[in-house]
């Protein structure tokens, strides 16, 4: 079968950021970009089912900027076979996004589409549930495990209360976990060979979508800020600060 | 302006991050909740007694246990004709059907809000909680998750709503519920615990969070939390993380211990109201939003602190 596999250029998640100003959003000048870590996730997820023999072809799809080609060429340096982007110099929303997907969705006929299960720049964890309800397919959300079983996927969830396990009938929508597994790095050789691996352009338009956000930014501000505290030298001082609170007796 | 809200129940008792939503909800207009799942009848007896409730909806069918999304989703799109808002609480389930939601009814949600500045108008933490966003919405109907420790909890009784049935199309015949490992614990729930106390990657191995996290949690009353590496190395099970993509928590204090203070961490616990940090390097983020610090080493400090509660 066939995999889809989205994946967003973000902020680097060792970056702490930094709110510009004028309060219209975040600064990204100059900012180290990556791919989303849970799609690093995904893009592994999808290598190693292509590795068991259940995959035939991976296929990865971004919807941003020309520079999101960067993020593809490491999915297919990670292993994918080839891409397609879909550009747009503006932020597209999640249900934009699954608009688009569900279009690729259609042409391409994934047997499983894998994302991640939240972008860390917007912080949404949508697109995959709406791609599920676009697809009229069914979800196996916050995976840390996902068996394909014949023509159905055992998936595993990181839940509140611990784990539980699903059985999707196939085609299937995922989205990952931090425990589903360890994402690979890609070789000095792979890295070589993912530059002539076949990348396609789209655009929105192409798919017959329109992605006007339907959320305004009215503004964006830090949050309130923690100062740090006092030391304490000992615990006999920490302890008499828990009494003080009235937190220990 | 009335609102559904999602009720997040383990056929018994309601959670307590349904009644954040319904105070969420009721800074929209007049409240209504939806229980599902099979023999829910007392639970939606029971949620409609929640402060601000004027009616709940029950839905009674197996095909809504477990929540399966596939079954869910469905049921509320179809309850929506009638409503201007779907409230979840951002919980896994509230995470996991609410987008479904909002697809089906074309819909962009409005994920994890902290406030309601107005009908259309909300602010949400976005970038691991660095920025937050005013966001207004142009949707003719709103889908909006709701973060637990931004807004008070209804009151469980002191309304006196209706109970009525509602329906759906029942399975989708797409999913099936296969079995489910959750932790069982004496102790309180994470995120709605008073106390918490918190181990990270510092702590080695399973043995060593188990003899020296939590018997000081047992002295405190506290929940017991963690770090991802923590999770991620196997010393506690997944339930425990917080964070960005972990649980988001307020205690009134909140202990960590040999935790370095990454922006993923302190974005699930820097509302706590009380922060105390353990750690043996003096230059550990933690200790910049940290109330009270001790720097040492945990394995001495603990189990001495734990001796002298
Ligand atoms: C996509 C993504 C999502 C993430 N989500 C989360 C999340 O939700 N929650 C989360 O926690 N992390 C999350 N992380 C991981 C995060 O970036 C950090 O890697 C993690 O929080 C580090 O855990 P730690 O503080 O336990 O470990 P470390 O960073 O290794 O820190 C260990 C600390 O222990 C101290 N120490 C060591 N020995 C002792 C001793 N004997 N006594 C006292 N102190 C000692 C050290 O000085 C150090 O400060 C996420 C990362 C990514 C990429
Ligand atoms: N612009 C995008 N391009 C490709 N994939 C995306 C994009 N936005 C979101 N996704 C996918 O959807 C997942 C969840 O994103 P979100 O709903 O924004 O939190 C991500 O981990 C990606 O797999």
């Amino acid at each position: 079968m066939k995999i889809l596999v989205p994946v967003k250029r973000v902020i680097d998640y060792n970056v702490k950021p930094r709110v510009k100003m004028d309060g219209t959003g975040v600064d990204l000048t100059n900012v180290k970009m990556s791919m989303n870590p849970f799609d690093e996730i995904a893009v592994e997820e999808a290598i190693r089912l292509k590795e068991k023999g259940i995959a035939t072809e991976i296929v990865a799809v971004s919807i941003g900027e020309q520079k999101a080609q960067e993020t593809l060429r490491t999915a297919l340096a990670m292993g994918a076979d080839r891409a397609i982007l879909v550009v747009s110099e503006t932020e597209v929303e999640p249900l934009g996004v699954a608009k688009i997907l569900q279009k690729i969705v259609e042409e391409e006929a994934p047997g499983l589409v894998i994302l991640g299960k939240q972008a860390i720049d917007d912080d949404s964890n949508q697109t995959g549930q709406m791609l599920a309800a676009l697809t009229g397919r069914p979800q196996g959300t916050f995976a840390s495990a996902v068996v394909v079983e014949g023509d159905s996927v055992k998936v595993t969830r990181e839940v509140d209360g611990g784990l539980e396990t699903v059985s999707l009938k196939t085609p299937a929508i995922v989205t990952t976990d931090l425990r589903l597994n360890e994402p690979r790095y890609a070789s000095l050789p792979n890295i070589m060979k993912a530059k002539s691996k076949p990348l396609a352009q789209k655009t929105p338009a192409d798919y017959g979508v329109d992605v006007t956000p339907r959320l305004k930014t009215v503004k964006v501000s830090e949050p309130p800020k923690r100062s740090a505290g006092i030391k304490v030298a000992d615990v006999d001082e920490l302890v008499a600060k828990l009494k003080a609170m009235g937190v220990a007796a | 302006m009335t609102s559904l809200v999602w009720v997040e129940h383990d056929t018994g008792a309601i959670k307590d991050a349904t009644l954040s939503a319904v105070t969420a909800a009721a800074a929209l207009g007049e409240v209504h909740v939806l229980v599902a799942g099979s023999g829910v009848g007392d639970v939606a007896a029971a949620a409609a007694q929640i402060a601000g409730v004027t009616k709940a909806l029950s839905a009674d069918d197996a095909a809504f246990d477990h929540v399966l999304p596939e079954n869910v989703a469905p049921l509320i799109a179809g309850l929506m004709a009638n409503y201007d808002a779907f409230v979840a609480p951002a919980t896994a389930n509230g995470k996991n059907i609410a987008p479904r939601v909002a697809a089906l009814l074309d819909v962009m949600q409005i994920s994890e809000i902290l406030s309601v500045e107005s009908a259309d108008t909300f602010t949400r933490p976005t970038y691991a909680g660095n920025a937050i966003a005013t966001v207004q919405s142009s949707d003719a109907k709103k889908v909006i998750t709701v973060r637990g420790t931004a807004f008070e909890k209804a009151a469980r009784e002191g309304g006196s709503g209706t109970v009525e049935a509602a329906s759906g199309a029942g399975d989708a015949g797409l999913s099936s519920f296969v079995g489910a490992e959750i932790s069982k614990s004496e102790r309180p729930e994470l995120t709605s615990a008073k106390i918490i106390v918190s181990g990270g990657r510092a702590l080695q191995n399973s043995e060593n969070f188990h003899s020296v996290i939590e018997p000081l949690a047992d002295k405190l009353g506290a929940a017991v939390g963690a770090s991802r590496a923590a999770v991620d190395a196997g010393y506690v099970p997944n339930d425990y993380q917080v964070g960005q993509t972990g649980k988001i928590v307020a205690p009134e204090v909140y202990i960590a211990i040999g935790i370095s203070g990454a922006i993923q961490h302190l974005a699930g616990m820097k509302d706590s109201k009380t922060i105390i940090a353990i750690n043996k390097d003096e230059d550990a983020p933690i200790f910049q939003v940290a109330d009270i610090g001790l720097v040492g080493d945990l394995f001495k400090i603990v189990p001495e602190l734990t001796g002298k509660l």
